[in-house]
Formats: C-alpha cells, structure tokens, sequence
C-alpha cells in the first residue's frame, strides 16, 4: 500500500459513514473518513432519536459511551386542532431499563464523538475537506477527488446524505424526486433540564418523544419533539411538492405551530439557540434505489434513502449505522472490489434492515391521504370539545351531536375509503 | 428572551454561518425562473434564499442551510447548479 491509497475511503462523517469506518478500522483495513463539515456532526439536523440496538450491533455497550440526550420512556402522540389539543401519552419504564430501546441525540454531539471514535481505532479522520468527484478507471471507481487533490482506495463508501451527489456523479441512481422526500425544519430551544424534567414528568436522564398531526394546514407532514438535556427538538416535517402547492412559507406554518398554546405550554421561557433544515427520505422501501453499489463504490445511510416513518415510529440513524455495517462487513468478507456489492446486499438482509423496511413498505401511502393531516385532527378534538363541555344548557344528545361532527369533517365514504386504504398499506 | 414568533431573518440570525463571498454554491438561472409560473422555491426554501421582488425571482445563497429542497423542487431547470459549498464555507450546526 502507497501511502496515498487506502483500503477504504468514506465520505462523510453522520452515523453511516462513521459505523463503516470504525469497523474496518477495528479489523485492521486502513480507512479514511472525510467530512465536509469543521466536525463530523456540524452540516446535520435530524429529529432527534437514535434507536439504540443499532450501536449495540457495532459493539455491544458502545452506546454508554456516546453523548446520548435522553433515554425515550414517554411516546407521545399529538392531534392539534384550531386552539386545543390531544395528547396521548404512553409511558412504558421498560422502554428504559437495561439497554434503553432509545435515546433522544444531538447531532453535533453525537457525530463528533463517533468521529472521533473511528479516529481512535486507527483511522484517519478528515474533516472541512469537501469530496467533489470520484476517480474512475477502467469503469471502476478507484478513488475521491477533493480540489485539486486525487486519493485512491479499493472501495468508496458514499455515506454522503440524502442529497448523494456522489451516488449521482457514480451513474447509480438519478436525483431524488420531490414526492419520495420531506423537507424537515426544526428549532432548538434551550429550557433548564429540571423544568423539561417537571413539564413531561420524567425522571433526571428519561425523555419524551413526541409526534403531532393536525399542524401543517393540511399539508402532508407531521411535526415532532424530542426532550434533551437542557434542550427541546421541535420541528416539521412537509412533503415539499405539497407545501408550494398550499402556498404559504413552511417557517410561517412551523412558527405558528410552535406558538400553538398546547406547545406554547411546553417551551414557554425557553430560548431559540438554532434553526436548521434538511430533507428527509419518506418512501421507505420503495424509495430505495435500484442500485446501490458499482465495482469500488457502495452507497449507505440516507444516500441509499433508507428510512421507516410509520408516522409512530420514525427511523433513520439506526438504519444508517445498520448499513454502514453492513458495508464494513462485505468489505470485510470480500477478496476484491468487485464481490464487495454483491455481499453488501447480503448483508443488508442478513442484518435485518432490509427485512425491517419491507414490513412498512406500503406506509407512505397513509401519507398520501390528505384527511390525515387535518380533518381527522379536527374531528378528534372537536368531538372531545364536545363530550367534555358542561355550560349548563341542555346538550345535544350525544349520538347526534358525534355524528354531526363526523359528518362536518369527513363523509361516510371517505371514511370507509381512506379505513379501506389504511387496512391495506398495513 | 421567551419564545415568539421568529421571522426568517431572526432564524437564521440564530446560526453560525461562514460565507463564501462572491462564491455561490448553487447557481439560478432568472431567465428560466422568468418561465415558471409555480416558483415552489420561494415557498418551501426553509432559509427562504428565493424572493420575488418586481414579478423577479432573486436568489441569496448567504443563509442557505445547505438542505437541496429548492433542487429538488425545481421542475424549470431555474436552479442550473448545486453544489455545498467549499469546504469550511457555509453553516455550522452546534446543537442540532
């Protein structure tokens, strides 16, 4: 080995890049890991969960090391209607004892220790070096170019992001298109940990998780709030195409859904520190690319747009890491670039990430119904207006006054569509 | 400071950005944005970089959060190149 080629080079420093990267780094392959970013961490926004059992396959207790936020043990799920709110709130303790199911993260945070974790095995860790092409020889893909600058290795590990300029430039797959991506927005306001702690009843070191509908004027999209230590994540999720349909700007949607009195409640007192945007891969299964490695090159984490939204459960680093893995693992096990594609597919099932998307493949078709969004919001908390209301005139009686709520939202055959649609996407 | 409706322009005063003066890293094409009647980019850019200004599509690369919505969303052919931008340029994420 020259001292200018390596066995491996990844681009990019996000949860993908950096499992890859530590992997092989561990096993002895001589890995660099290049990011755009000052620091690994610095160019990312996501919501803000990590599900644990993803480190766990990297390395068993790993995650006791990471900068992790709060362990997840309230799942909350919100339908906001014009001034009140629904909240359901499922605590479960379990959900936090032993190896906790999930942590609320920090991308900053978290991406710069797991680049440093990869440094600490041994490999050479880039960061502000932007990759602008690939070399290619002989229809394969042998190396990176940054500037002026040219670095060679047996395989490239695109862990670029959603956006995967690399996967393009690689002929692997065409841009993504606006219907299979979210455009997430997202603020970051600072509280006292002990108020947060008061506010969603949790323990020092517990967290709450939390998804709302009903606050993107009936824009497909959902917002999300994840509780941190000294910290609330609270943001939007909008299908573009949808939003420049609706017309008016997504900040002015998000900044009246942030000062929504039910979430007012929550955040009152606290001070906006950041405001960040990225897309978000919404298609699940069927959204994944055709092709995803060429000889010399695979394609992991967001840029190959793994990601499960289930509208409950929202997945995107543990996929990442998954198939960052995955891609350690095939290199790991192949005598030479060409059989590396081929077994990293193999892993990708082996590992269960494939396997875990196709159970959810028909989910984004929930999305697609526009009544999710805003009718079924209202008439949920419209028929709670109505059953908790004591004025002391005589009420409606209470099967007709439900109906006629009902059928002021939404009429009897479009509920039994949309019931009809929702039974056959699960 | 309690929290308060913020404009786009308090947002983004929020963040650390290092830009690349006289360097964008995405480039518009006003005569194809002159074509297009749709313009979702001066609706779904969350740093709203696209403004209309005079029946005008104008483009500020300075407060861009680096996200590709407006690639994305653009069926005009209007955004002619997009690119990050050069290494240490751009914004810094601290607590996202």
């Amino acid at each position: 080995m020259s001292d200018d080629k390596f066995d491996v080079i990844v681009v990019g420093g996000g949860p993908a890049g950096c499992a890859c990267a530590y992997t092989l780094a561990k096993q002895g392959k001589s890995v660099l890991l290049l990011e755009r970013g000052n620091s690994a961490g610095s160019k990312n926004v996501s919501g803000g969960r990590l599900y644990t059992y993803a480190l766990e396959l990297v390395e068993p207790g790993m995650y006791q090391r990471a900068p992790l936020q709060r362990k997840i043990v309230r799942e909350q799920i919100m339908m906001l209607g014009e001034g009140s709110a629904m909240t359901l709130d499922y605590v479960d303790y379990g959900f936090g004892e032993e190896v906790p199911q999930s942590y609320s993260v920090v991308r900053a945070s978290l991406d710069e220790w797991f680049a440093a974790e990869v440094e600490a095995q041994g490999a050479m860790v880039g960061a502000g070096i932007l990759v602008d092409g690939l070399v290619e020889k002989g229809g394969k893909i042998v190396g990176i170019r940054a500037g002026e600058e040219e670095m060679y290795a047996d395989v490239v590990v695109a862990a670029d992001g959603v956006n995967s300029l690399l996967g393009q430039k690689a002929g692997l797959f065409p841009d993504v298109k606006q219907h299979a991506v979210g455009i997430g927005v997202k603020e970051t306001i600072e509280l006292p940990d002990e108020v947060i702690s008061q506010r969603f009843a949790l323990k020092a070191g517990e967290g709450a998780a939390r998804v709302a509908l009903g606050c993107t004027e009936g824009i497909s999209g959902g917002a999300f709030l994840y509780t941190n230590q000294g910290s609330i994540s609270l943001g939007i999720v909008f299908n573009p195409e949808q939003a420049a349909k609706h017309g008016r700007q997504i900040q002015d949607i998000f900044q009246d859904f942030k000062t929504h009195p039910a979430i007012l409640a929550l955040i009152e007192g606290g001070t906006s520190v950041e405001y960040g945007a990225h897309l978000v891969p919404e298609m699940g299964f069927h959204g994944i690319p055709q092709r995803l490695h060429r000889e010399g090159m695979l394609v992991v984490g967001d840029a190959a747009q793994f990601g499960i939204n289930t509208g409950l459960i929202i997945r995107g680093m543990d996929l990442a890491i998954v198939s960052g893995l995955a891609a350690a693992r095939a290199i790991l096990a192949s005598s030479s670039p060409a059989e590396a594609g081929p077994l990293y597919m193999r892993q990708l099932e082996e590992l269960l990430l494939l396997p875990n998307m196709k159970v959810y493949a028909n989910f984004h078709n929930i999305f697609a119904m526009p009544r999710v969004f805003q009718q079924y919001p209202q008439l949920a908390n419209q028929a709670l207006q109505f059953l908790f209301r004591v004025d002391g005139k005589v009420p409606e009686p209470m099967a007709k006054g439900l109906l006629r709520i009902l059928k002021s939202n939404v009429s009897f055959g479009q509920l039994a569509a949309d019931g009809w649609k929702a039974y056959r996407s699960l | 400071m309690s929290i308060k409706k913020l404009s786009p322009e308090d947002l983004l005063a929020l963040n650390k950005f290092a830009v690349d003066e006289g360097n964008p890293h995405i480039l518009v094409d006003k005569t194809k944005c002159a074509q297009c009647t749709a313009r979702p980019c001066l609706v779904v850019c969350p740093a709203r970089c696209y403004r209309q200004k005079d029946g005008e599509v104008n483009f500020e690369y300075a407060g861009c959060l680096e996200c590709g919505t407006c690639r994305v969303v653009c069926t005009y052919g209007g955004v002619t190149s997009w690119n990050y931008p050069r290494a240490s340029y751009g914004v810094t994420f601290r607590c996202s």
